[in-house]
């Protein structure tokens, strides 16, 4: 009777430490979850690109602490149940010590009760301030991080360039997707404290061929600059119908999501006179040199393009920034979910790409609007603004 | 705060007067509306001859747009060879998706051929994207970038190129499908496929000719269009829809009913973005295509006798 509970007790200890132990074995493992394909496959590619080209950085000179890194990157389409599946996979199945993306805001909120539950750190590369911010309680998710700016950052840089051009009475262009919309909101909200007046509110679809008719409208109302938030070829189709309207009297801003050489290239010389808000790491050799960005960023655009034969694009920065700050928890902390998750809190003058970051409890961003640096293009170029 | 007349005055100057808004609308609408036409002209031709739904019709769409991209940029073909070897490529891809992808299903109903074209699409796609990779490409417009004016209304070169393409393929098609023998041949196969084959007509053979000729009306639709749009290998589905909307409204199998329901539907879109709220358009297009088939479950100038023949 006795050693029959002995050995039951025994088989008990024996089970559940073996299954404690085994996740210990691994090299330190980090999860990723980008839209590598699917409709927002220009953010998730880059990422992708850019966090196996980071780790192989890393190992290459040595890993962390003498470990090897390992990356298992999730390709979740764009579809918030694959995102799911995959975030369950990567803490139950893969057992990572924290996850990196995904590269929309949708996703990444589909997926935040997720992390909170498990109590694994994630790290998203996608905008909206609700990933990083519990609305119910005024304060950030403990375990949700992100490194993309927020819109309110954007929207805040582009305000204060207008105000410095003396522009007060503006129209907004939004696409009807998560991005255009939580950017349609931010610019509503924030027009107000800097005295500006929205005068035209217009949208079009992700899909459209053609945006003539808004601009049209707009043209109607007469404003002094228009803001136009969306992302793929319609942010190049909207461009090309304010020139070919003959609208250059009011002034073009894109948002941030502009950022990427290829569309002043697709817009075939439409792009000239257009504002936008960037992160250091687009502008990387325009910027002074003094400036705190300008190793890293250097480095990474280098880097990056000597390795894919492509130009960079601002979401791969995402990346970077994501998979540094847990490489850099790591080799503070070690593979505790629980040290790195207060590291990372707590860490500050974080130099990456988009920013230089300051994490607190209580902003889960570490960002300002300082974070963008405002550029015009001249000559098929950005230049920094004056 | 209301400002001084005279700078009110001046601010009306700047701007541009009501009917000339309503006429930009107008052009707009018609461009996008003559892209819609051909799609849904391609749906139809199918449609008359196997009575399939060819759901991969957007994608013949994007084909056509990456393509002439490949030859007339990456090769640096002039602009007709371009045009044509795009044309020729696009029509063997729809070869093949009929001789590999609908002929070879075994009992084939009209569902499962349906399903069938969705997979294909889904094939296309994949297909693009590998080729192609997921950024959106540009293609110099067939004659100059600078707009023309008139009167205010900004007009761009390319608008006319879509429109008169669209003319070209009505004529065109009207021609074939009414003078010419293999014309007549692929609408008795629509009409009654046993009693065509018992007539002599190859009815397998007419089926491929219509893939084809689908194939070639969505590359051209694709290759007017991108000078406008860019192209990238994710825009079929919403082109297919469109289309297909556009042929319903103007009723399934009619030509002249497609090119009146594709451009209804972009005149609406337009007119609906630009005078009231621009982020329901497509809603507007929608709530007049149920309404159109509320009173006429046919569409416009479809006949309802005939769609009562069509097992689908």
């Amino acid at each position: 009777m006795m050693g029959k509970k002995v050995a039951a007790v025994l088989l008990a200890c024996l089970l559940v430490g073996g299954f404690a132990i085994s996740p210990a074995s691994a090299a330190y493992k980090i999860g990723a979850l980008f839209s590598v394909t699917g409709g927002a496959s220009f953010l998730g590619d880059p990422e992708k690109k850019t966090a196996e080209m980071v780790v192989e950085q890393i190992n290459k000179a040595g890993g962390i602490n003498g470990e090897k890194i390992e990356l298992v990157v999730y390709d979740d389409e764009g579809d918030a149940t694959k995102c799911n599946l995959f975030a369950k996979k990567l803490i139950n199945q893969d057992k990572v010590v924290a996850v990196i993306g995904p590269s929309v805001s949708g996703l990444s909120l589909a997926v935040v009760p997720v992390f909170e539950k498990s109590r694994t750190p994630l790290i998203s590369c996608a905008a909206s301030y609700k990933i990083v911010l519990n609305e119910k309680s005024g304060k950030p998710y403990p375990w949700i991080f992100k490194t993309a700016q927020s819109d309110s950052h954007a929207v805040e840089a582009i305000y204060t360039q207008m105000q410095k051009m003396g522009i007060s009475k503006i129209a907004i262009l939004t696409v009807t997707d998560g991005f255009g919309a939580s950017g349609r909101q931010e610019l509503l909200r924030l027009a107000d404290q800097y005295k500006i007046a929205i005068v035209g509110d217009e949208k079009y679809d992700p899909k459209d061929t053609d945006m003539t008719a808004q601009l049209t409208k707009i043209k109607g109302i007469a404003p002094q600059a228009i803001i136009n938030w969306s992302v793929g070829p319609t942010q190049v189709t909207v461009m090309r119908n304010w020139r070919d309207l003959g609208m250059q009297k009011m002034v073009f801003f894109q948002s941030h999501g502009f950022a990427n050489r290829k569309n002043i290239e697709l817009a075939a010389g439409a792009a000239e006179g257009v504002y936008c808000p960037l992160g250091a790491c687009n502008v990387a050799e325009v910027l002074p040199d003094d400036h705190p960005q300008k190793k890293v960023t250097m480095d990474y655009m280098q880097s990056y393009m000597a390795k894919y034969n492509e130009p960079l694009s601002s979401f791969g920065g995402y990346a970077w920034d994501a998979l540094y700050l847990v490489a850099d928890a790591l080799k503070a902390v070690g593979p505790d979910k629980a040290k790195i998750r207060d590291y990372l809190e707590n860490r500050k003058n974080f130099i990456g790409q988009h920013g230089v970051f300051n994490f607190s409890p209580d902003d889960h961003n570490g960002l300002s609007k300082d974070a963008f640096q405002m550029v015009i293009v001249k000559d098929g170029d950005w230049v920094l603004a004056e | 705060m209301r400002h001084p007349w005279f700078i009110r005055a001046a601010q009306r100057m700047n701007s541009i007067s009501f009917a000339t808004q309503v006429l930009q609308f107008i052009v707009t609408g018609l461009t996008v509306g003559a892209i819609y036409a051909m799609v849904a002209i391609g749906f139809n031709i199918i449609y008359n001859v196997t009575e399939i739904i060819n759901l991969a019709q957007g994608e013949f769409v994007m084909l056509g747009g990456l393509v002439m991209v490949f030859m007339h940029v990456s090769v640096g073909l002039p602009l007709v060879p371009a045009f044509l070897s795009t044309i020729f490529l696009v029509m063997l891809v729809g070869i093949v998706m009929d001789r590999l992808g609908i002929r070879t299903i075994r009992k084939p109903s009209v569902m499962t051929l349906i399903i069938a074209t969705v997979a294909v699409s889904i094939i296309i796609k994949g297909v693009a994207m590998l080729l192609w990779g997921k950024s959106p490409y540009d293609l110099p417009a067939f004659s100059g970038r600078t707009p023309i004016q008139l009167g205010g209304v900004v007009v761009q070169p390319q608008y006319l190129w879509v429109i008169g393409f669209l003319i070209v393929v009505a004529v065109g098609l009207t021609y074939f499908f009414n003078r010419t023998i293999l014309g007549k041949a692929m609408r008795a196969c629509a009409d009654n496929p046993s009693a065509a084959r018992l007539v002599g007509i190859d009815v397998e053979k007419m089926v491929l000719l219509s893939f084809a000729l689908s194939a070639a009306i969505g590359a051209v639709a694709g290759m007017t269009m991108t000078p406008i749009a860019l192209m990238d290998y994710d825009r079929g589905a919403m082109l297919a829809i469109k289309g297909f909307g556009a042929a319903i409204l103007g009723g399934l199998g009619s030509f002249p009913g497609a090119i009146l329901g594709g451009l209804l539907i972009g005149l609406i879109e337009s007119l609906g973005a630009g005078l009231l709220l621009s982020g329901y358009k497509d809603a507007y297009a929608l709530i007049i295509l149920l309404a159109v088939l509320f009173v006429r479950p046919s569409g416009i100038l479809g006949n309802l006798q005939v769609t009562k023949f069509k097992r689908f």
